[in-house]
């Protein structure tokens, strides 16, 4: 699986409540979600996101709640990929579960400047900035879990596994 | 590995999209539903017509495959609940789609929060594969000062792991303090094990725990000696704390690892103090409340917001005449609910309001505008806050009389 966009890049601890804030929680449309994706931190994100763009993060990026329309409304407002120094484990399973890929890379921060233009290989394990001319290598994700991804997400997997038995 | 999970709790804000994800799944019933406990918590009663038909959402799944519920006025906040109502036991595995899930970790069971997709597969399956964590001890020593409480300990130990020091990680409390400490403060710890990234918290069992449970489950204890941590267990890292000269603690805006003695904190002016939460909405938090509060009056252009955790803590806190106290003093009572937490319900902030609270997030916008700011501290720091109008070291009230 191969995710193009351009980047657009937080810093450490970006939390649950500026991706997505608590009083949209009754909010169940994840279309309606997106509009509110990273309104604590930009509430111009959804507007610049709609073009497809891959999150450049620091560290622990996803703390705090368990919410999963926290991924849905980055998801559903154009975001192609998240890739973070670290993340909280919660988002990061979340992620996964609703099909919106993730990728740990320590360096990512220092390589990567807001606009530059990336792709992600997952079955590679690298991230090339096209703008830099740089390529890095990562750890890639366990086979399991990029096919939950390439999927679509962990519903999809379960039904395409439960069709097969 | 592939873990089989004996309890799972889903919410009324993470329960819809479980229920969504679990009718899309294809599986007619939930793999066990004796197993699965339905708890409205964070928008009751509901505040919107949106939020009430998602909880008539959940109570028609509860009815459809047989799950208990705890409808609004007949539990409380999920977290005090589970425990309460006998679904958390040592040893067991639980799973809850919400973050604060391992606080039941303060009983001896491996708890971690999930996402509500994560939920639904759990529903239809009963399993959840799961990484075996590195294990974090934390060994307390010392005893504590007056109203210095198990909240100041864990936002001192957060300061000093930092908000992503334990990213994955198992955190075990031990030590002659943990050992000492009630079920309360165990929880408390507990519960915000996740704001260093956690995994889970957890507290090997004992005598205090079993007393706890007794009367509250009709299973069988497994016998708490068998639940013990190796003594030849490998941790990542060991952490060494004395609490003898430990003073209360706040987090500052708008990290939870943002810590601060709060007599450094006395220039800084609180429009609402909030008292409650999973974190610190028990009976014990409330009768420091109390016991600072009592005969005195909260300031004036200040709001203080008391919410007892659950439907057995408000009864309680009725009985010992604290809710009088409480009310006398001008603060507000409110049913159990996660209310202010979470921003979404109830107490809300204005642009440029600041709020001393006991709950476990400072994030910005967490309890309303994102031009708000959120102090967290201890019952008995935001009772002496409330008084005062400005955050206030509960220690130095005491010796002014004031």
């Amino acid at each position: 699986m191969k995710v193009t966009g351009t980047a657009i890049k937080f810093g450490d601890n970006v939390d649950t409540d500026v991706i997505l804030p608590g009083k949209y929680l009754v909010l169940i449309d994840p279309k309606d979600l997106a509009k509110h994706a990273l309104e604590g931190l930009d509430p111009a994100f959804p507007e610049k996101a709609k073009k497809g763009v891959i999150i450049v993060g620091g560290k622990n990026f996803g703390c705090g709640s368990s919410r999963e329309q926290a991924p849905l409304a980055l998801k559903y407002a154009g975001v192609k990929c998240v890739i973070a120094e670290s993340f909280a484990r919660i988002f990061f399973r979340n992620a996964i579960n609703i099909g919106l890929p993730v990728i740990e890379c320590k360096e990512i921060s220092a390589v990567v400047d807001a606009g530059d233009e990336l792709v992600v290989d997952f079955d590679a394990g690298t991230i090339q900035n096209l703008s830099k001319r740089k390529s890095l290598q990562v750890v890639k994700l366990p086979p399991f879990i990029q096919e939950i991804l390439s999927d679509g997400g962990l519903i999809e997997n379960l039904r395409k596994r439960s069709n097969k038995k | 590995m592939d873990a089989n999970v004996d309890m799972i709790m889903v919410h009324d804000l993470t329960g819809p999209l479980a229920v969504e994800a679990f009718n899309k799944i294809g599986v007619k019933h939930v793999w066990d539903n004796q197993k699965a406990v339905i708890i409205l918590d964070h928008q009751v009663p509901a505040e919107s017509v949106k939020a009430a038909e998602l909880h008539k959402m959940m109570r028609r799944f509860a009815k459809e495959q047989n799950i208990r519920l705890y409808d609004v006025g007949k539990g409380g906040i999920c977290h005090q609940v589970m425990p309460e109502k006998g679904y958390v036991l040592p040893s067991t595995v639980i799973v809850g789609a919400d973050s604060h899930t391992c606080t039941y970790g303060a009983f001896g069971a491996f708890a971690t929060g999930i996402g509500s997709t994560e939920a639904a597969a759990v529903f239809a399956t009963g399993k959840i594969w799961l990484k075996v964590p590195e294990a974090v001890r934390i060994n307390v020593n010392g005893e504590f000062q007056k109203y210095a409480t198990p909240k100041d300990l864990v936002l001192h130990i957060i300061s000093k792991v930092r908000a992503d020091g334990a990213i994955y990680k198992s955190v075990e409390f031990a030590g002659p303090t943990i050992r000492g400490m009630s079920v309360a403060g165990r929880m408390t710890l507990c519960n915000m094990s996740v704001e260093m990234g956690a995994k889970n918290g957890i507290i090997e069992p004992d005598e205090i725990t079993r007393k706890f449970l007794e009367g509250r489950t009709a299973k069988a204890l497994v016998p708490f000696e068998s639940i013990k941590s190796d003594a030849d267990a490998a941790y990542e890292k060991i952490i060494d704390i004395d609490v003898a000269g430990l003073t209360p603690q706040v987090a500052c805006p708008s990290s939870v690892d943002n810590v601060k003695p709060a007599s450094e904190l006395s220039s800084v002016q609180v429009e609402q103090a909030f008292i409650g939460s999973c974190t610190n909405g028990r009976i014990e938090d409330l009768r420091l409340a109390a016991q600072i509060i009592k005969g005195k009056k909260v300031k004036d252009g200040v709001r203080a917001l008391v919410i007892p955790a659950s439907k057995e803590v408000y009864a309680q806190a009725l009985k010992e005449g604290l809710i009088e106290i409480f009310t006398d003093a001008g603060a507000l009572v409110c049913g159990s609910t996660c209310g202010p937490c979470l921003g979404g319900h109830i107490g809300l902030l204005a642009s440029g309001e600041v709020c001393v609270s006991t709950s476990n997030r400072n994030f910005i916008g967490r309890m309303g505008s994102t031009e708000a700011s959120v102090y967290l501290a201890s019952p008995a720091t935001v009772a002496a806050s409330a008084i005062t109008g400005r955050i206030t070291d509960p220690q130095e009230l005491e010796g002014s009389k004031a």
